[in-house]
Order: structure tokens, then sequence, then C-alpha cells
């Protein structure tokens, strides 16, 4: 598994566009051997099942360390989202411009939520 | 009757009855070991949990000040999205993973790793390049954040599951394991102790036999003493006579 660990070194992100520019500003953006990016853009034209292919895509693969993800992007395959348990790579769920961060929808959150509660 | 809850299924002898209570020892040093562990893990759980809450709730800030920069930036030179979107060939921000280990459970924690690279020198060349540059530092920033905040829901992620498997580990042995080794300790005692029992009353028994025996047999013995000396009397009488008659008769097949 440390080995696994390691190899990991990438940043994957599915958002809006604003969002998406942002963070390829910064420097996350990465086109691979095989002409895949680690980079979705999602607006209002696209599918859910695009999204969600997406989604599986990065969460299966093995070079990516951290998945960010918009929260209104997150709410539409939420069911997904929500089933996702993996430590590997890490799930976050980002503010994005037009939608202000809601710490209530949040999986991760929701969990702290819980066991705060208890 | 004691030990009627479940458990092992042995025969009940005093090896047994040893190995059992030395198991029993080993399930409880077992168990206060994971009860400790337990509880460091929850104490790291409890800090990284608070930790989480509060970077989740800075991401929050953070991200709405990258947004704006970016705001700036396409104020200043219009939109630069695809121009971006096609640049972006490798990754300059990286991140590396380290282990740190809590009490046995190894937790992964992220590292930024940036390389300087003179991607997107050009973008905003026209105008605006100032803002590009500042927006991408804000994002930079941004982004730093959002690693630590992985780091600290991977760890949050990876502890939670330790910790549930660690209290199952612990209730297991609690509920399931030290009760039956005392149950199985309990049914061998009282085995040992019926056989014990069985044993002496099976020796009573004896014991009482053989006097009962040997008083028959004393009797017996007087009774015949006493009948031998009337019988020896009778006997002497006849005895004279009968004696005459063997020597006077002849015998055939005495040799002598």
């Amino acid at each position: 598994m440390a080995a696994s660990i390691k190899d990991r070194e990438f940043l994957a992100v599915i958002g809006d566009e604003d969002t998406v520019t942002g963070l390829l500003l910064a420097g996350i953006g990465h086109v691979n051997q095989q002409q895949k990016r680690n980079f979705l853009i999602v607006d209002s034209k696209t599918q859910v099942n695009v999204i969600e292919d997406a989604f599986q895509t990065f969460t299966e693969r093995k070079d990516i360390a951290i998945l960010l993800i918009n929260q209104h992007v997150a709410e539409k395959i939420r069911p997904t989202v929500d089933k996702y348990q993996q430590a590997f790579p890490a799930l976050l769920e980002i503010p994005s411009k037009d939608h202000p961060y809601d710490p209530a929808k949040d999986s991760i959150l929701k969990r702290v939520q819980k066991l705060f509660g208890e | 009757m004691s030990g009627t809850g479940p458990r092992e299924s042995v025969f009940p002898t005093r090896m047994a009855l040893t190995n059992t209570k030395l198991r029993l020892k080993g399930a409880q040093t077992g168990h206060s070991l994971l009860a400790k562990k337990r509880d460091a893990l929850t104490t790291r759980f409890r800090a990284i949990l608070r930790k989480v809450d509060e970077a989740k709730r800075k991401m929050g800030r953070v991200m709405q000040l990258a947004s704006f920069s970016l705001a700036e930036v396409a104020y200043a030179t219009g939109d630069i999205s695809y121009l971006v979107q096609e640049q972006a060939k490798t990754a300059s921000f990286r991140v590396k993973a380290k282990q740190e280990n809590v009490s046995g459970v190894v937790l992964p924690a992220f590292e930024v790793d940036r390389v300087q690279g003179s991607d997107f020198n050009l973008t905003g060349l026209g105008r605006g390049g100032q803002q590009v540059q500042r927006s991408k530092e804000v994002y930079a920033k941004a982004v730093e954040t959002l690693v630590e905040l992985a780091s600290l829901q991977t760890a949050f992620m990876i502890l939670d599951e330790v910790i549930r498997a660690t209290n199952r580990r612990v209730n297991a042995i609690e509920h399931v394991v030290i009760p039956r080794l005392e149950n199985t300790i309990k049914y061998i005692t009282s085995e040992l102790d019926e056989m014990d029992r069985e044993e002496f009353f099976r020796l009573k028994k004896v014991q009482g036999k053989k006097k009962r025996d040997a008083e028959a047999a004393e009797v017996q013995k007087q009774a015949l003493a006493q009948s031998a000396t009337t019988v020896v009397e009778q006997h002497s009488d006849d005895a004279t006579e009968s004696a005459g008659d063997l020597l006077s008769s002849k015998d055939e097949d005495v040799i002598f």
C-alpha cells in the first residue's frame, strides 16, 4: 500500500469553468501519456452520466491523490459521492463562485457533525 | 448449573483448565491493550475532527478570495479559460505523500511539491499580466489549503475506519471471548469437582464393602470354627472306627 500512496502525486478536479481555470492557473493541470486530462469542466449542459464517468475514472486512477469537486457538481451525483468511502484519492468538496459553501451538504462534514452530535 | 453459556468444546481435564486459564489471561491483556489503543486513537481523532471542521470553513473563505481574483483577471484580460485549458500539459503543482504513525496506524499526509514552471507566462501578455500572476499566486495558496485539508480528511477517514475495527475487537473480546473462556473454566472446574466427589464416593463405597466382606468373613470363620470343634469332637469318635476299617479293608487302588 505504501508504494501506491507514493505514486499518487496529482490533483484532479471536476468543476465549473472558473474553478477549473483558477486551479489550472495554480498549476495542477496534467495531461498524461494517454492524452487524458485530470480535469473536467462542467456547465449547465453537461450530462450527469458524463460527470459520473469522470468521477469513476478519477477515483480509479492510481496517480491521483486528491480529487476536488465543486459542491454544486457533487450535489448532482450525490448518491455516488456519498457512497464513496475510500481513503485514496481523498475527495474534497469545494465551493464555487456562484455557489457559496454550505457545510451542511458536505458528506464528510455530515459525518463530522454526526460524530460530534453523539 | 454454572457454565451454562456458550463455551469451548474441551474435555474437562486439568490440562485443559490450565490452558483455558492462560488463554483467559491473554484475552484480558489483549483487551486492556486494545482499549488503550482505542483511547489513543480517539484522542487523535477528536483533534483531527476539530481541525477538519476548522479547515473546511477556512477553505470557504479562501476559495471565495480566489474566485474574486479570477474575476479581476477576467475583467482585465478577458476570458482566458480556453487558453489555460489548452496550455495545461504538465502539472507543476503536485503533492507528495508522507506517512505518520499513530499507535500502529499509518496515516498519510500530503505535502505540496511545487515546481517553479514557466507555464502561462504568456497569458495576459497584452494586458492584465499582473492580475494573472497574482491570481496564480492566490490560487496556489488556495490549493495549498485544500491539500492540507485533504490530508486531514484522509487521516479522518482512515482513523474512523481503524477506530471502528478496534471497537469491534474490544467489544468482541469483552462480550464474547472472555465470557466464553470464563464459562469454560467454570464448566471444567465443576466437572472436576463432580469427578472428585464421585471418586470419593466410590472409595467410600469400596471401603464399606470391604468392611462388610471382612465382617462377613469373620462371622463365617467364627461359625466355621465353632462348628469345626463340634465336628471334630464328633469326628474323633467316628475316626477311630473308620480308621480301623480303613486299615483292615483291602483297597484295589492302593499300591503300597
